[in-house]
C-alpha cells in the first residue's frame, strides 16, 4: 500500500509553507513537496550566498523540522490517480495518498517571443534571479532587466548583490500607469515598504518605463537590444538581458486533478472558493495558481488552506486581510497591463516553440492549438506547451490544449513500477 | 443546394485516402469534418505500415495497400521512414512458428526472413538477452499519419474538392445534412470511424481503446518497430484488455511505445494501471528504456466492425449510402487499399482484390 498521510501539500513556496505551519499547529501529519532542493519557493528561494530571507528562514527551519512533518524535497508530481500522488525524485517513482491535498504550485514566468529570444544570454526575469541565487556567475556582466512588474525590481537587486552591472529596468508600462499605481501603494503599507526597500538598494540603476525591448542581436550569443521608449529607438549593448512579462498561474496539476478553473485574462486559475476548497472534495489551492495575487496573499491563502484542511475555524479577520491583498493583485494588473505592441514583436521568423523549432509562419494556417501542434510540432515537446502553448494563449492566436500525464518529463521506470516493487508499507494517520 | 457526386464524412485517414482517390478518378467531392484533419484515431496511432498473416483478407488488402503507400516514400510531412519490422520471439515455441508466418507473407509477396538470436542482438543490440530471434520484414516502415491525412485532402483540395468544416447529422433521402442547417446532395461515403452507429446503427461498431507512451529523444538506441511474436493474440483476441510488446523510433529519435487494447472504457482518460501493464510489458524485452524519460502519454480508440474487418462497399437497403470505415488497429496500413476498393465499387468497376469480405451486407444480416 502506498502511503497515507493526514495532508500532502504540492509546493512550498509562501503558500505551501503557510498551509503547512497552520495545519501541523493544528496536529495534522503534513507531507509536503517541491521539485525544488530547498523550501521557500520563488520569492524565497535560498540564495547559496546569502540563504533565504530572515523572516522566511524561522518559519522554514520550523517546519522543516517539526516531527509531523514529511519533508520532500526535490521531489515532482508527475501523474494524479484518485486521491494518490504519483512522485519522482532523483532516484525513484513512488506513490502516496492523502486525506486532504493542498495545492501550492505557484505561477511560472510569461515569456514572449520577440525577434532575437531565443539567444543565449536571454533569461526570464525571474529566471536570472532563480540562476544568480544558485550561484550562476555575474560579477562585472552588463544586465538589462525588462519586461513588466514589481518582479523586475527584485531581480535587479538579486543581479546587482551579485555583482552584475546592472545597465537598467526597462517596464513596459507607461509612466502614468506606474506613477499612478505607486500612489496606491500606500494602501498596503507592507507593498509599500517593500518597495522602498527595493528602491533603496536600487540606487543608481535606471528605472525606464514605457520601454519595449523589441529586438535581440548577437551572433553566437546576446551582444545587443534594440529598446522603443517615449524617446524613440535605442540600441543598448549587453551581455544578459533577463526579460519576464509577469506571472501565469501554474495550474497543470489542478486541471489533471479535474479542478474548475475560472479565466484570468487569457490564463486559467483555479476556481476556489473563501476557504480555498477547489471544485473537488478534499483538494484545496492557495496562492499565484488561483490568480496572480503576490506573497501576502499567498501567505494567507496558504494558512486559510491550511487551516480548514485540518478541520480548524478561520477567523473573520483573516478573510479580511487575504481580500485586501487580492485587490493589490487587481491594482497591479490594471497598472501593468501590457502594451498591445508587445503582441505584435514576433515576426514571421521568430521562434515560437524552442523544443520543437517552430517558427510563427508555420502556424497561420490553423486556427486551434491542436490543428497546429498535429501539423508543425508546435508544444509536442519536452516543456509540453507550458511556455510556447501559454505564449500563444497570450498573443491571442488559440488557447492551450489540454494536458496529458506525465506533468514532466518522468522516467518510464517511475510510471511503470508504481504498482509493484516502489510501493511501501505504512498506515499512518 | 450544393451538389456533388461523392460526399464523403469523416476526414481521418479513410475519409481523405477516399477524398484523393475519388478526385483523382474526376469525381466531384465534398468532405465533412468539423474537427482537425486527421484529428481522431488517426492521429492517436502508431503509423507503423504492417503485413499480419493471422487472416487472409486482412493480409490481401494490407499487400495491396502497402503497395501503393509506395508512391508516397518522398513526402516530407508523412515522415515516411523505412525502419522495417523486428518480429522478436520469446520462447522457442515462437520461434519455431516462424517459417510458418514467413510462407503465409511470401504466398502474397511479402519477404520476410528468420533471424536466430545472434543476429537478433547485432540488429537491435539493446533488446534484452535470452530471446530466441525473431522475423525481419526490412520494407516495412513507420509513417506520420496525422501528416499523411493532410497531405491527401491537400491533393484532393488542390483538384477542386471541397471541405466543409461542419458535423453532418443526418443522411437524407439527397445526402447529408450539416450541424449548421445547410444540406448538401450527392452520394455518401460514412467514413467516421468509431463514431459509425451516430449514422448507420445497422452497422455495430465498437471502440477499442489503446495507450501510447512518447518519450524525450533518445536517437540510435533501437532501430526497428519492435513487436513480440505473441502481439497478434492481444490484436485478434477478444479479451477485455491486454498489452502486448510494441516500440517504435521515430525520426526525431523519440521512441514511441504501445500497446494496449481495451474495451469498455469509454474516456479518453489515461489510466495508470494499463501505463504500468504496458511499461513492464515493455521492460521486458527492452529494460534500457526505463532510465528515458516519457513527455507524454495519450489514448486514442481503434474502431472495430462485428468481425474485425472493416465495412468497405455500399451500405444495404440504400442507393446511395456508402461506407468505409471499421479498421480496428490496421486502418493507417491499410487505408489506400480501402480507398480504392470503395471507390472502384463506385465506379462500377471490378476491385483490384476480392471485395466480398469486406461487404458491409454481412454485418447487418447478423444484426
Ligand atoms: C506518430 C505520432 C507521434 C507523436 N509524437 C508526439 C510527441 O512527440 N509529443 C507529443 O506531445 N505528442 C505527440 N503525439 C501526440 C499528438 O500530438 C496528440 O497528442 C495525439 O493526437 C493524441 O493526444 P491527446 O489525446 O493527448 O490529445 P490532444 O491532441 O491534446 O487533444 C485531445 C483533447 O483531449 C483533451 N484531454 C486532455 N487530457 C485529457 C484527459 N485526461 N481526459 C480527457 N480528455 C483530455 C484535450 O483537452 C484535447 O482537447 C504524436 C502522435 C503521433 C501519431
Ligand atoms: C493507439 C492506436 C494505435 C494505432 N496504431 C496503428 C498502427 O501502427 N498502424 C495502423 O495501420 N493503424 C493503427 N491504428 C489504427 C488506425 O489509427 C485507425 O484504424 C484509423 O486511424 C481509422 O481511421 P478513420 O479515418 O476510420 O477514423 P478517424 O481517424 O477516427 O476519423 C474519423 C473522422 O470522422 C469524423 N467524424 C465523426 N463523426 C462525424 C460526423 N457526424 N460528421 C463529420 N465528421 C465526423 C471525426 O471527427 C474523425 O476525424 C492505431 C489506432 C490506435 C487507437
Amino acid at each position: 500500500m502506498a502511503k497515507r498521510y493526514d495532508i500532502v501539500i504540492v509546493g512550498a513556496g509562501p503558500a505551501g509553507l503557510a498551509a503547512a505551519e497552520a495545519a501541523l499547529a493544528q496536529g495534522a501529519r503534513v507531507a509536503w513537496l517541491d521539485a525544488q532542493s530547498a523550501a521557500g519557493g520563488q520569492v524565497w528561494r535560498k540564495d547559496i550566498r546569502y540563504g533565504w530571507p530572515r523572516q522566511a528562514a524561522r518559519v522554514i527551519t520550523e517546519v522543516v523540522n517539526h516531527p509531523h512533518a514529511t519533508w520532500m524535497p526535490q521531489t515532482q508530481v508527475i501523474a494524479a490517480e484518485q486521491n494518490a500522488l504519483l512522485l519522482q525524485n532523483e532516484r525513484e517513482g513512488w506513490r502516496i495518498t492523502y486525506g486532504s491535498l493542498i495545492l501550492a504550485t505557484g505561477a511560472r514566468e510569461l515569456l514572449l517571443p520577440f525577434p532575437g529570444w531565443t539567444l543565449p544570454g536571454i533569461t526570464g526575469a525571474g529566471g536570472l534571479q532563480a540562476l544568480v541565487k544558485q550561484g550562476w556567475p555575474l560579477d562585472g556582466r552588463r544586465v538589462v532587466i525588462a519586461g513588466s512588474g514589481p518582479l523586475l525590481l527584485a531581480a535587479a537587486v538579486t543581479a546587482k548583490r551579485h555583482g552584475a552591472h546592472v545597465l537598467g529596468i526597462y517596464e513596459q508600462a507607461s509612466d502614468a500607469a506606474v506613477h499612478g499605481f505607486a500612489r496606491k501603494l500606500w494602501r498596503w503599507p507592507g507593498k509599500a515598504l517593500q518597495a522602498a526597500v527595493l528602491r533603496s538598494q536600487l540606487a543608481g540603476i535606471p528605472y525606464h518605463c514605457g520601454s519595449i525591448v523589441t529586438r535581440a542581436l548577437g551572433e553566437h550569443a546576446l551582444e545587443r537590444i534594440e529598446i522603443d521608449g517615449p524617446h524613440g529607438t535605442q540600441r543598448i549593448e549587453c551581455d544578459q538581458l533577463a526579460i519576464g512579462y509577469g506571472l501565469v498561474p501554474n495550474v497543470e496539476l489542478a486541471q489533471m486533478l479535474g479542478c474548475a478553473m475560472k479565466q484570468e485574462g487569457a490564463h486559467p486559475c483555479v476556481d476556489v472558493d473563501t476557504s480555498q476548497r477547489t471544485s473537488v472534495t478534499n483538494i484545496y489551492a492557495a496562492g499565484e495558481l488561483c490568480g496572480i495575487g503576490g506573497r501576502d496573499c499567498a501567505w494567507l491563502e496558504g494558512r486559510i488552506a491550511g487551516l480548514v484542511a485540518a478541520g480548524a475555524d478561520i477567523d473573520a479577520s483573516l478573510l479580511r486581510q487575504q481580500r485586501h491583498a487580492r485587490t493589490f493583485a487587481a491594482a497591479l494588473r490594471e497598472h501593468f497591463k501590457l502594451d498591445p505592441y508587445i503582441h505584435d514583436l514576433a515576426q514571421p521568423d521568430t521562434l515560437i516553440c524552442r523544443c520543437e523549432d517552430v517558427p510563427l509562419q508555420a502556424l497561420k494556417d490553423y486556427d486551434d492549438a491542436r490543428s497546429a501542434k498535429l501539423a508543425t510540432r508546435c508544444g509536442m515537446g519536452a516543456c509540453q506547451g507550458r511556455i510556447c502553448g501559454t505564449a500563444l494563449a497570450e498573443l491571442g492566436l488559440f488557447p492551450r490544449s489540454g494536458q496529458r500525464p506525465p506533468l514532466f518529463p518522468a522516467r518510464l521506470a517511475s510510471l511503470g513500477e508504481l504498482a509493484s516493487s516502489s510501493e511501501t508499507e505504512g498506515s499512518f494517520s | 443546394m450544393k451538389s456533388y457526386d461523392l460526399i464523403i464524412v469523416g476526414a481521418g485517414i479513410i475519409g481523405t485516402a477516399c477524398a484523393d482517390y475519388a478526385s483523382q478518378q474526376g469525381l466531384r467531392v465534398a468532405i465533412v469534418e468539423p474537427g482537425p484533419i486527421g484529428g481522431g484515431a488517426t492521429a492517436a496511432a502508431m503509423g507503423h505500415l504492417v503485413a499480419m498473416d493471422d487472416d487472409p483478407a486482412e493480409l490481401a488488402l494490407a499487400n495491396y495497400s502497402l503497395g501503393l503507400w509506395e508512391d508516397f516514400t518522398q513526402v516530407a510531412q508523412i515522415e515516411y521512414n523505412r525502419c522495417g519490422t523486428l518480429w522478436v520471439a520469446s520462447s522457442d515455441a515462437e520461434y519455431a512458428h516462424i517459417p510458418e508466418k514467413i510462407a503465409r507473407l511470401a504466398a502474397v509477396g511479402v519477404q520476410a526472413e528468420l533471424i536466430d538470436g545472434e543476429q537478433l542482438y547485432r540488429l537491435e543490440p539493446a533488446l534484452q538477452r535470452g530471446l530466441a530471434g525473431g522475423m525481419h520484414v526490412a520494407r516495412e516502415a513507420v509513417v506520420y499519419p496525422p501528416g499523411m491525412a493532410r497531405h491527401l485532402l491537400d491533393r484532393a483540395r488542390a483538384r477542386g474538392a471541397l471541405l466543409y468544416s461542419q458535423r453532418v447529422t443526418a443522411i437524407t433521402q439527397q445526402g447529408v445534412q450539416l450541424d449548421d442547417q445547410t444540406s448538401l446532395a450527392g452520394s455518401v461515403l460514412v467514413a467516421t470511424g468509431c463514431a459509425l452507429p451516430e449514422l448507420l446503427p445497422q452497422l455495430p461498431m465498437r471502440a477499442r481503446k489503446g495507450h501510447l507512451v512518447i518519450t524525450d529523444r533518445y536517437p540510435g538506441l533501437i532501430h526497428h518497430q519492435l513487436l513480440e511474436l505473441g502481439y497478434a493474440d492481444s490484436a485478434h483476441g477478444d479479451a477485455d484488455s491486454s498489452v502486448a510488446f510494441n516500440v517504435q523510433p521515430r525520426p526525431t529519435g523519440q521512441i514511441l511505445i504501445g500497446s494496449s487494447r481495451e474495451y469498455g472504457s469509454e474516456t479518453s482518460q489515461v489510466s495508470m494501471p494499463m501505463i504500468q501493464r504496458m511499461l513492464e510489458r515493455t521492460f521486458r524485452y527492452l529494460p534500457a528504456l526505463r532510465q528515458l524519460d516519457a513527455l507524454r502519454i495519450w489514448t486514442g480508440f481503434r474502431p472495430v466492425s462485428a468481425d474485425g474487418l472493416p465495412y468497405l462497399g455500399r451500405v444495404p437497403e440504400h442507393t446511395n449510402v456508402w461506407v468505409a470505415a471499421g479498421h480496428e488497429g490496421l486502418g493507417i496500413t491499410t487505408s489506400l487499399g480501402s480507398a480504392r476498393l470503395v471507390i472502384d465499387q463506385w465506379l462500377g468497376r471490378a476491385a483490384a482484390i476480392d471485395a466480398r469480405p469486406y461487404d458491409p451486407a454481412r454485418a447487418v444480416a447478423c444484426v
